[in-house]
């Protein structure tokens, strides 16, 4: 967001439009946020527990939120929430109903020990008939683990004061993905003092797919490292360390994204994590998880990562991994502009929102760079306030590194003509190799090189009225609009379209998908004292 | 003349260009490192042409130099293509002539590995470099599973749909699991169907040697590059009869 209003105006696009197409996103998205405040999630549910002060695992690596909210689901399912069966059970163990006369320490300990009475039979849960105490209860546990989280947003706001944020947008992002914490953290501060703004840690390959986030430290991953609290914890304090040695705060990403984005959530808001991959349709294209189960968990994540004054970044770049990048270029607008709704209505600010888009068009195309500057200048346009993730080439790297060089390069270019916030670096080696101590120094070097030479080139860039990128742009919107009047018109909406395969070529209905069986429908009596604050809040 | 040596600018010249880090701060020891190294890979004489450090301890170098090595091409061992390349209508008409009912081909990539950008540049009806993938052939009937599909899904899905032939496409290689899986595939396959009656068992990827299908028990693997179109007329000449018409 460098300077938002030196690019504005650049494309001409009717503000009549622009509103429309934001009109229709919110009538696309409207019902699908109706579906999640109708729902909870075994995640959500276990995200409210690690709110309320529920850590650490059984000896088999089962978090005991995990088996909480097992135990909890056998006894009374989950329509009711955990809150009240769990903390009806807890002031039956700490024998008062009322909270205020529970000693704060010897309570977190009861609840803790209740998750290991749980997992071992020994608990019964219930729902009472009259609930009142028992929220009370529940809601200052969880409170409790808001205000820690509000905690660490004062003090990321403190370092950034401190240390400062770099000296120009875009921002760069590295990516560190060795599977064992230990060696990335040296990568990953090696990484920032050679000019690294953001790292982000690769998660092991299928963890999405867990239905639990494992515990502690790791060192064994595929192609990536595990998320787990701990090994959040350590990374954050070692580009701490190296914040305060390159005087500039180094932000630290992972991903709230697959079966357990509210857990995530939760983690990252209680370890200072900067920034978030955060988008459902991720988990639905590519992961084959049940869309509904997904969107339900997405809000709730997204609502902890407004508190916790996370950026988020969406994942529209993967579309064009599998979709083809100039027919397909108005669905990553549709994307960004349901990603823009949902993540409003879920309390983030413009300045949160890192929409994501992508290099992706074939080189061979004619005009590739001057279609991929129309994309880039339109995303920016169009959410003037939001930082906008950019995504470097992966579809046309074929493992001809010097060609490879060269498309980054171009890449690089195309992000700061178009004034993109978030730079994810791309490495040469793409497709051949997870990058080498030597592939990132080159890519490093690619970036410094080009926004040395030309990051302030937006300043004299603007594309010729009625010319060709300006042409392409209003193509692009007025596809997105279509697509959106489309999706509106038909009787299933969005969920109808993401079935269809209207979104990166893959079909997802929404009856089917992992993780479908940990959804339930909120019953009348359905209690979440985390929601409830955070919707107050 | 089949024996032959790299080309830089001169027939013969055994130019070849190198690169590679060691974990050494940039100083002239490291130089002589970098050279010495070259010499033992047999580049003689070496040309260091570019050291740059990175961070504290490690040099980047690039090294052009001649080799002395050459290599016989009459000695040269791969897997050469043994089936006629057919065009789509080509494709179509044979099955509908010979096997008188559409091929089914299931596919998908197995175990945790999550890209399905191989399998869906073969199936999709997208295809790659301009063709079409085989969802675009009349006459053969795609079910494509898509990612993280497990070994027992894959045999399940292969009965059901009486898959002629089973493609599975693995592209992470982190501590070989792509032959790993490979090797469960197959072994699950000989397992649940009788012999004669089991799929076609093709597996391709970008990392796979393709001179290994009988190690990893499997009728043929593609590597990097493979098209929509050569995996049909592999499809077609494996498991179409060739010669007068058969009952299927």
């Amino acid at each position: 967001m460098s300077e938002p209003s030196g690019t504005a105006g650049k494309l001409d696009l009717d503000p009549g439009l622009v509103r429309r197409a934001r009109e229709l996103a919110a009538v696309a998205g409207r019902p699908v946020v109706e579906l999640a405040r109708a729902h909870t999630t075994v995640s959500v549910e276990r995200a409210v527990l690690r709110l309320a002060g529920v850590s650490g695992a059984d000896p088999d690596g089962i978090p005991w939120v995990n088996r909480l909210v097992d135990a909890v689901a056998a006894d009374v399912g989950l329509s009711h929430g955990v809150a009240v069966p769990v903390f009806d059970a807890l002031a039956r163990e700490m024998g008062s109903p009322a909270a205020s006369a529970w000693p704060a320490r010897d309570s977190l300990d009861a609840l803790n020990l209740l998750a290991q009475k749980a997992a071992a039979g020994s608990v019964r849960f219930a729902v009472p008939q009259r609930p009142r105490a028992v929220r009370a209860a529940a809601r200052k546990h969880v409170r409790a683990g808001l205000r820690r989280i509000d905690r660490r947003r004062a003090e990321r706001e403190r370092l950034v004061r401190r240390h400062g944020d770099p000296a120009r947008r875009p921002w760069i992002y590295l990516i560190v993905a060795t599977g064992d914490i230990y060696e990335d953290i040296p990568q990953a501060q090696a990484a920032a003092r050679a000019g690294a703004d953001a790292i982000a840690v690769i998660r092991s390959t299928g963890q999405s797919l867990l239905d639990y986030v494992p515990e502690g430290a790791t060192r064994e991953g595929f192609a990536g490292t595990y998320a787990t609290q701990e090994n959040f914890r350590l990374m954050r304090a070692a580009l701490d360390e190296t914040s305060a040695q390159v005087g500039r705060y180094v932000r630290l990403t992972n991903y709230a994204s697959g079966l357990c984005m509210p857990e995530m959530a939760v983690l990252a808001g209680l370890e200072r994590l900067d920034m978030m991959l955060n988008d459902s349709m991720y988990g639905i294209l590519f992961r084959d998880i049940n869309p509904v189960r997904t969107f339900v968990d997405q809000r709730f994540s997204r609502q902890v990562h407004a508190r916790a004054g996370i950026i988020i970044n969406t994942g529209e770049d993967n579309y064009l991994t599998t979709a083809d990048a100039v027919d397909e270029a108005h669905t990553v607008t549709v994307s960004q502009l349901l990603n823009e709704f949902f993540a409003h209505e879920a309390g983030l600010a413009d300045w949160q929102l890192g929409l994501g888009h992508a290099f992706e068009i074939n080189p061979d195309v004619p005009e590739s760079f001057r279609l991929e500057l129309a994309h880039a200048l339109l995303a920016r346009e169009l959410f003037p306030d939001a930082p906008l993730k950019w995504m470097p080439p992966t579809r046309h790297m074929t493992g001809d590194v010097f060609r490879g060089n060269l498309l980054d390069g171009f890449f690089n270019l195309a992000g700061a003509l178009t004034g993109q916030g978030i730079l994810l670096v791309g490495m040469m080696t793409e497709a051949v190799v997870t990058p080498w101590l030597s592939d990132r120094d080159i890519a490093l070097q690619n970036v410094r090189y080009v926004l040395g030479a030309a990051g302030n080139l937006c300043e004299d860039f603007a594309p010729a009225p009625g010319g060709f990128i300006q042409r392409r742009a209003h193509q692009v919107l007025a596809d997105a609009i279509a697509l959106l009047e489309r999706i509106d018109a038909s009787p299933g909406g969005l969920l109808a379209a993401i079935a269809d395969g209207t979104f990166g070529i893959m079909k997802r209905p929404a009856d089917r998908g992992k993780g479908l069986d940990g959804v339930y429908p909120h019953a009348p009596d359905y209690y979440n004292p985390a929601t409830e604050l955070l919707e107050t809040a | 003349m089949s024996v032959v040596r790299p080309y830089g600018d001169t027939t013969g010249d055994g130019m070849v260009q190198l690169s590679f880090t060691l974990p050494v701060p940039h100083d002239k020891r490291a130089e002589g490192a970098a050279l010495q190294l070259a010499a033992k890979m047999g580049m003689d004489p070496a040309m260091l042409v570019h050291a740059r450090q990175m961070g504290d301890g490690y040099t980047f170098f690039v090294v052009y130099g001649r080799v002395n090595h050459v290599v016989d091409l009459a000695k040269v061992n791969v897997v050469e293509r043994d089936f006629p390349l057919l065009t789509a209508k080509d494709v179509n008409t044979v099955v509908k002539r010979r096997l008188r009912r559409k091929l089914s081909v299931v596919g998908a990539c197995i175990g945790t590995d999550a890209h399905t950008v191989g399998i869906d540049a073969i199936l999709n009806v997208k295809g790659i470099a301009g063709e079409k993938g085989l969802e675009y052939y009349r006459e053969l009937k795609v079910t494509n599973l898509g990612a993280q599909v497990t070994v027992p899904e894959l045999v399940e899905a292969a009965r059901v749909e009486k898959a002629d032939a089973v493609l599975v496409s693995q592209v992470v290689t982190q501590r070989d699991a792509h032959l790993t899986n490979t090797r469960e595939m197959s072994a699950a396959f000989r397992e649940a169907f009788p012999v004669g009656r089991r799929p076609l068992l093709v597996v391709g990827g970008p990392r796979f040697d393709e001179t290994m299908a009988g190690e990893l028990g499997v009728d043929r693997i593609f590597g990097r590059g493979t098209t929509p179109r050569e995996v049909a007329s592999y499809l077609v000449s494996a498991l179409v009869p060739a010669g007068p018409r058969r009952e299927g």
